[in-house]
């Protein structure tokens, strides 16, 4: 017994010492990874930014140096505080709250002291800043753009939040990140893979050379270049068109579903979120509540499309055979279907086909409409048979596409009217109103855009994208395969000769440019705002749809005007123009120019705001801006024009 | 001539191997927590792995020493040099030299000479002395107390040059009494001592002493025999509460701070985690430090010289006390278990050689070498991987120190030499 205590404690003591040696060793310990590393210092090389160019190769979005001042709390030393701050023109405020800030972050670590230094200040700091240790300039990319163009094709690069941090390994604090447009949706292949230098620290966090004589060392990789759809002279007009006004416009290619033009207006200056005021513009942006430059029009304001939906119907009246281009039906100032009514404006009567499409005939739309409902037995039947037409164009849900934003708008469905009516408690009459591109319709202006190029290309459309070349890659295949809508090739001339016919003898005859074989569309868009808790109709929207030439189009545009009234008032003019300036590269219809560079939708814009009955629509008025303006805007355009020339 | 064979080839070979290896294997890691670039000159005195490479050479000639000298001498000369190592120690408080605040070393040029060291073997010896004398018997309290003299004279004096660490190897001496006929009862109340303080420290005065009222009369009454007085539970609880308010007393009063920290981190006492904070950059750093460089090892450790940690010279002292932890980041789990393993059987063998010895100077010596290696063993690997209180005294054979290494030489090949001789006694 006596022999046998420290035995046992020596087998006691070394069995306890392997178990806890276990539980720190294996059971505890994950893998080896240098990047978890607390004795290895990781520092990043990082990668040149992709650059972007536009569909004509022309440079539009590139990468200039930028310079912060940095800051190691721990190695500062005594200084003069009011000489530094006057050097890096702060405040001595700024100074000691921006110090505290770094001091918490951690006294060991490098902090951005100030960030995005100009060029000049640069020069003259570098060499004053020996006098100040723990302080020193550290050189970054940040991003240029060689046009104050597409701000929200674009986008721009930001530091990136935590929560993205948390997710995605790739990103440590302070690395810049695509935050909206292209630079977000492709910010993966413009942004490269960053290097990683392995330095091995003692610890008083000092380096001791490479770690592992570099063994686990990255190389950075460069991001790619890429190439994009917009056409940057399209662009730069369109912008210029939609001075003064709030709306969108989106010009597509047909033939390859590439996207030529995407405006939304009001627009800024892309170099505004660039460096150092980024943050406080990015700010003042975001708080403009009322002229909302951040909500992208073209992409993301859903509303009823009006007339232009019209076609749709006419294509499915004829592709499930319920009508001829040649049938005609009544319009008596409009049509009456149960006990509600229709109205319709002044033209010939009875319509076929042609005449319903270029004169924008409700009644006619309405008995196409109906007679679609009534071809099959049941309702919900019909109207889903509808409703899946009218989805094969790309309507009712989002594109799936390359845009960092969108929104899907809406087709109804059998569902939606159960849904407010109760389970077949409705009838066709009820939903007339799709019929005119009202009721339960909302589209956004690219699925208009892109709808009027299905129904140039007779019958399918490429997905619109922005994307059209990667360097050494090839874009998704799902931007080159066509999608065929549901209705058949041969129905859709008629269609497109009520198109045509509307630049002819309808609607937009006024719009005609001389050589150029134009298909479109005008429409309105009823709209609404709660002034005082009280639902307030304002002035239409105007909306146009148009494609050109009638055959193999190489162009199909959407344009929507907030509060522009009629159709042909303002979205028909810029389509009319955008198609010329895109086909010839010049301005034939002059007089079209000067009317939507002189008149300015803002007076509008402010009339919810101002306190006083306003009216709307009939009683809106045509708002010239002042002659110098008129001179500034001309001589912008101009100098738009001799630059691109 | 065939006695000559037989005696010249009777050392122990398993425990000289396991001596290599540990010495070997020490150096090793000497060389990886202490170089500094790339090592040139392997000699290079200025820095540890080359002084310890001397250090190993002149531990060779040691040993020719040790067991060339007859094995009578270290039984009579016991006395002597017991005598001659108090005398260093005594020394100390004219001619010694303060290093890291304690007054442990005799410096002689650049070299510095740690008696304390010495003083284990030579107290060794002079326990082994004194039990093996026919007239002492470790029953009788007379003679408990002188041979707790014998361990208590260096222990005090090695207190008061500030070196508790080292003290506290002089109760390894409590198992060699126990084996030699110390009563039982004290290993009993050596334990509920232990206990008692540390329910003290943790729990305070009120928890401690109801359980400990608990216990006590518990034990009393389900042993009770005829006529057995209730005064002998009560007194003995009456000592458990002076006692556990003494712990308290000393630990609050007498302890430096630094003491006081350290065991209050081993406890969890702190409960401010500001101060807790505080605590853990100052006296738990070398703790988190080490346990992070352990863990980093892994399963198969990063190899030799490849320790992050170990390179980035994380671990203060990690060529001395810490050395465990640059084993446990290069070599794994699997190296530093082979160090644990290695020591285990070392202790092992040597007690089960003790037990074989024929004369018992022999085995109370050996003994004691195994208690003195499984003190240094336990507390200090413990210490690394903060499973006690940290305990600064080195891991024998794997620490770097000259007079570690000596001392732990002398004293392991004086019982090689006893253990081969014992075919010479009858």
């Amino acid at each position: 017994m006596r022999k046998l205590l420290l035995l046992t404690l020596v087998v006691f003591v070394g069995l306890a010492f392997i178990a806890r040696l276990y539980y720190l060793q294996v059971y505890d310990a994950s893998s080896y990874n240098p990047l978890d590393d607390s004795a290895v210092r990781k520092v990043f090389t990082y990668p040149k930014r992709g650059y972007v160019y536009d569909r004509n190769g022309e440079l539009l979005v590139a990468n200039q140096p930028s310079y912060d001042v940095m800051v190691i709390p721990r190695e500062v030393e005594p200084l003069d505080t009011l000489e530094f701050c006057s050097l890096l023109k702060i405040t001595k405020e700024d100074f000691i709250k921006t110090y505290t800030k770094a001091k918490a972050y951690s006294p060991r670590l490098p902090y951005v002291f100030l960030s995005n230094l100009s060029k000049d200040d640069y020069a003259f700091l570098q060499e004053k800043m020996r006098k100040y240790d723990g302080f020193y300039i550290q050189k970054r990319s940040i991003r240029t753009y060689r046009k104050t163009i597409g701000a929200n094709v674009l986008g721009d690069i930001g530091e990136v939040n935590q929560s993205i941090i948390d997710k995605d390994a790739y990103y440590g604090k302070g690395d810049l990140i695509g935050k909206q447009g292209i630079e977000k949706t492709y910010e993966k292949i413009l942004r490269g893979v960053k290097g990683t230098k392995f330095i091995q620290k003692d610890r008083f966090n000092r380096d001791l050379g490479p770690f592992k004589d570099g063994k686990y060392d990255t190389i950075a990789k460069p991001g790619k270049d890429i190439t994009i759809t917009i056409d940057s002279k399209l662009q730069e007009y369109g912008e210029l068109l939609m001075t003064n006004k709030r709306g969108g416009i989106i010009a597509i290619e047909p033939s390859s579903g590439e996207i030529l033009a995407m405006i939304s207006g009001p627009t800024y200056n892309p170099n505004l979120l660039v460096g150092r005021n980024r943050s406080k513009n990015f700010n003042k942006l975001y708080n403009d509540s009322l002229a909302q430059p951040l909500f992208d029009r073209g992409l993301q304001a859903m509303y009823p499309p009006g007339s232009p939906f019209k076609t749709l119907n006419a294509l499915i009246g004829l592709q499930e055979g319920v009508v001829t281009p040649q049938d005609k039906f009544r319009c008596n100032l409009g049509f009456k279907y149960g006990n509600q009514r229709m109205g319709c404006h002044v033209h010939r009567s009875p319509a076929d086909m042609n005449l319903g499409i270029y004169e924008s005939c409700n009644a006619y739309f309405g008995n196409v409409y109906l007679k679609i409902m009534d071809k099959y037995q049941s309702r919900v039947e019909a109207m889903d048979k509808w409703s899946a037409h009218v989805r094969s164009f790309g309507l009712g849900d989002y594109l799936n596409n390359d845009l960092s934003v969108g929104q899907p708008g809406k087709i109804p469905t059998s569902q939606t009217y159960n849904r407010a009516y109760g389970e077949g408690k409705w009838y066709p009459t009820f939903t007339v109103s799709n019929a005119i591109g009202q009721g339960e319709v909302l589209t956004t202006p690219i699925q208009l855009a892109n709808m009027a190029a299905a129904i140039g290309n007779r019958g399918y459309y490429y997905t619109p994208h922005i994307i059209k070349e990667i360097e050494d890659d090839t874009i998704p295949s799902k931007f080159t395969t066509p999608k065929y809508t549901t209705i058949d090739k041969k129905h859709f001339e008629p269609v497109v000769q009520g198109m045509f016919d509307v630049y002819n003898k309808g609607t937009a005859k006024m719009l005609k440019v001389p050589g150029i074989e134009i298909c479109g569309k005008t429409g309105t868009a009823e709209n609404f705002a709660i002034i005082d808790s009280v639902k307030t109709q304002l002035t239409d929207h105007s909306i146009f749809v148009a494609f050109a030439p009638k055959d193999n189009p190489k162009i199909a545009i959407a344009v929507f005007i907030e509060n522009g009234y009629f159709g042909s008032r303002f979205a028909g003019k810029i389509a009319s123009l955008m198609i010329e300036k895109y086909l010839r590269n010049e301005i034939t219809r002059t007089d079209l120019e000067n009317f939507v560079l002189r008149y300015s939708l803002e007076h509008e814009y402010k009339k919810p705001y101002s306190g006083e009955p306003f009216g709307i629509n009939r009683e809106t008025i045509l708002d010239p801006i002042s002659e110098e303006e008129f001179e500034e805007l001309q001589r912008k355009k101009r100098r738009i024009e001799r630059v691109n020339d | 001539m065939i006695r000559e064979n037989q005696r010249r080839f009777s050392f122990d070979w398993v425990i000289i191997i396991i001596y290599l290896l540990l010495i070997g294997f020490g150096y090793l890691n000497i060389m990886s927590a202490s170089h500094e670039g790339e090592i040139t000159n392997y000699l290079d005195m200025s820095e540890s792995y080359g002084k310890q490479l001397v250090f190993m050479g002149l531990s060779v000639v040691l040993i020719v020493l040790i067991l060339s000298v007859e094995a009578k001498f270290y039984e009579r000369f016991a006395s002597i040099i017991y005598v001659v190592a108090i005398l260093s120690l005594l020394g100390l408080f004219v001619f010694g030299k303060d290093i890291n605040g304690a007054r442990s070393w005799y410096g002689i040029g650049s070299m510095t000479i740690q008696p304390s060291e010495f003083a284990k073997f030579a107290t060794a010896l002079a326990v082994a002395k004194y039990i093996s004398d026919i007239q002492t018997n470790l029953k009788t309290i007379r003679d408990q107390l002188k041979a707790a003299a014998l361990i208590f004279l260096p222990a005090l004096l090695i207190l008061l040059q500030n070196d508790a660490g080292s003290t506290l190897v002089y109760a390894s001496f409590f198992f060699v009494f126990y084996r030699e006929g110390l009563q039982q009862i004290y290993i009993i109340i050596g334990f509920s001592l232990l206990i008692l303080a540390v329910l003290a420290l943790k729990y305070g005065l009120t928890i401690t002493g109801l359980l400990a009222a608990l216990i006590i009369f518990g034990v009393y009454f389900l042993k009770r025999k005829r006529n057995n007085s209730i005064f002998k539970p009560i007194l003995i609880l009456i000592v458990s509460l002076i006692f556990a308010s003494g712990v308290k007393l000393f630990y609050n009063n007498i302890l430096k701070p630094h003491q006081q920290n350290r065991i209050s981190l081993w406890l969890r006492l702190e409960k401010d985690p500001a101060k807790l904070e505080r605590m853990k950059k100052a006296e738990a750093y070398n703790l988190i430090q080490s346990e992070e460089a352990i863990s980093a090892g892994g399963f198969w450790g990063k190899g030799f010289m490849q320790g992050t940690r170990t390179t980035g010279k994380f671990v203060p002292e990690q060529d001395t006390d810490y050395i465990f932890s640059t084993v446990g980041e290069e070599w794994g789990f699997l190296g530093s278990s082979f160090v644990v393993i290695l020591f285990v059987f070392l202790i092992i063998r040597i007690i089960y050689l003790a037990e074989n010895q024929k004369s018992q100077f022999s085995r109370v010596y050996g003994y004691s070498v195994a208690s003195i290696f499984f003190l240094h063993f336990t507390i200090n690997i413990g210490m690394v991987m903060g499973l006690i209180p940290t305990v600064g005294i080195p891991l024998p054979f794997i620490s770097y120190g000259g007079s570690g290494l000596w001392s732990f030489t002398i004293l392991l090949f004086i019982f090689v030499k006893l253990d081969s001789n014992k075919i010479n006694e009858w």
